[in-house]
């Protein structure tokens, strides 16, 4: 019993359909319980007021939009090393996903940078940063849909992907070569060991980052689904051609 | 290895449209951007040497289908691919050649065009510096990407898409060695930098591109 075993689409298959509803179900509690607390169970922030609870949809979108990428990473060297189906056709489907996470981690960064920095957009290392992974994000997903043989698509984005990594990170440490920019830095302790949000606020919103968390996690699981039904459909449809 | 970088190159400078044609988009482009933004002194030689190596990059990226395209079409790609020369060093002939007949024309023309931009002294010594430095890292890159789209029929769009984001850091740090060379401000870190992206860039990414072009050709 390995986890390489629900390689095979089947098996895949079978967990993930059992594993769906309860996923489902906890991915909504998670995500309506951090963001009903956080918008309307949190005081107001004394200088920034209302304003600050944006932070509980900016900061989980974000923390996913960046952790996306990271998957599919992972999820294009297994398949280049291992080959296998599952990890080519989750790694497609994780794509959209990213796409989405990174506009609502932008989106929101500029309606709560409007009235707290006096401007919605700024070239700020950070924002600079999300921009091109947004850009990255299109490149790859294009690619996908350029090609029409699958496994050559799944080899193609799969380089794509490990060397626009490499350039992602490049271009995040060259932006901050122009200066240290608008946006603070983490309020979340994941280097630093030390937090610059109280409870009251920090709560909430570690509930809501789990939930975006299992929202990536369900919505992941769900398209690879989507996708492996669709290489089964077009699978039967060449049968039908032959017969 | 030679006889392909010559090959290319004498089929770049012989064939008509590859050879000048970039650098007749880099003198359009160099022209135009003073028209569009007005003839103000001091905001051209502010704005020169960005504008210039956003030109430089359009016009290496106009002509990257002209590496692998045609020898694809015509099918001398695929022997190419059987030669005993490994996939990964037609890589770096072709990326060479690129550069040679795109790239360095490019860094020879530069200093003339910053006269249309009102260039500070130090522009002129410093905007061909970091464009011969930094223009390998964008026929090298370019080459990767050239070599991801060759299989399909309108590649070009998606080639830009794929590639553009790709030359982010070498346009920053190029760009940024030519304002503060233009300036007179100290320049070794991009300098260093931007020379770091190059390297690397070839040391690299001819595997990736081997690779690529193997899954393209099989």
């Amino acid at each position: 019993m390995s986890l390489w075993e629900y390689a095979n689409p089947k098996k895949f298959m079978d967990l993930s359909g059992r594993l769906m509803p309860w996923l489902s179900w906890l991915t909504a509690g998670f995500v309506a319980v951090g963001l009903i607390w956080g918008f309307f169970f949190t005081p107001d922030d004394y200088r920034q007021g209302s304003t600050v609870k944006i932070i509980y949809l900016h900061v989980p979108s974000a923390l996913m939009a960046i952790n996306t990428w990271l998957m599919m990473l992972v999820a294009s060297l297994i398949w280049l090393v291992r080959r296998h189906n599952v990890s080519a056709l989750a790694a497609r489907a994780a794509a959209p996903v990213g796409v989405a996470m990174t506009l609502i981690a932008l989106a929101t960064g500029a309606i709560w940078g409007k009235p707290m920095w006096g401007t919605y957009w700024a070239w700020d290392p950070r924002l600079t940063s999300f921009l091109i992974l947004f850009l990255f994000y299109l490149g790859y997903m294009a690619l996908w849909a350029a090609i029409e043989d699958r496994d050559t698509a799944a080899d193609l984005t799969s380089v794509l992907c490990i060397v626009g990594s490499v350039f992602a990170v490049l271009s995040r440490y060259a932006v901050n070569f122009w200066n240290q920019g608008l946006h603070q830095g983490t309020s979340v302790p994941v280097a630093t060991g030390n937090r610059s949000v109280d409870d009251v606020f920090f709560i909430p919103l570690v509930i809501a980052m789990v939930g975006f968390g299992l929202l990536f996690v369900t919505l992941l699981l769900l398209r690879t689904r989507t996708e492996i039904r669709l290489e089964r459909l077009k699978a039967l449809e060449r049968r039908e051609r032959l017969a | 290895m030679k006889a392909l970088l010559i090959r290319d190159i004498r089929l770049a400078m012989r064939a008509g449209g590859g050879f000048g044609l970039a650098l007749g988009f880099f003198l359009i482009v160099a022209v135009l951007v003073p028209f569009a933004v007005g003839p103000h002194g001091d905001l051209l030689s502010a704005i020169g040497p960005g504008v210039l190596w956003v030109g430089a990059m359009l016009a290496c990226l106009l002509s990257l289908d002209r590496i692998f395209q045609l020898d694809f079409e015509d099918g001398s790609l695929a022997l190419l691919a059987t030669s005993p020369i490994p996939a990964e060093a037609m890589v770096m002939a072709k990326a060479t050649a690129h550069w040679l007949t795109t790239g360095l024309p490019l860094v020879a023309l530069s200093p003339v065009l910053a006269v249309f931009f009102n260039a500070a002294p130090g522009a002129y010594l410093w905007l061909p510096v970091s464009l011969l430095i930094g223009t390998p890292a964008l026929s090298m890159i370019g080459a990767f990407g050239a070599a991801l789209t060759v299989g399909l029929k309108r590649g070009g769009l998606l080639l830009s898409l794929l590639v553009l984001p790709l030359y982010v850091p070498t346009l920053i740090f190029g760009a940024e060695l030519a304002r503060r060379g233009a300036e007179g401000a100290a320049v070794q870190t991009p300098l260093l930098l931007l020379t770091g992206i190059s390297l690397a860039s070839f040391a690299a990414l001819p595997f990736a591109a081997g690779l690529v072009l193997r899954v393209n050709l099989r």
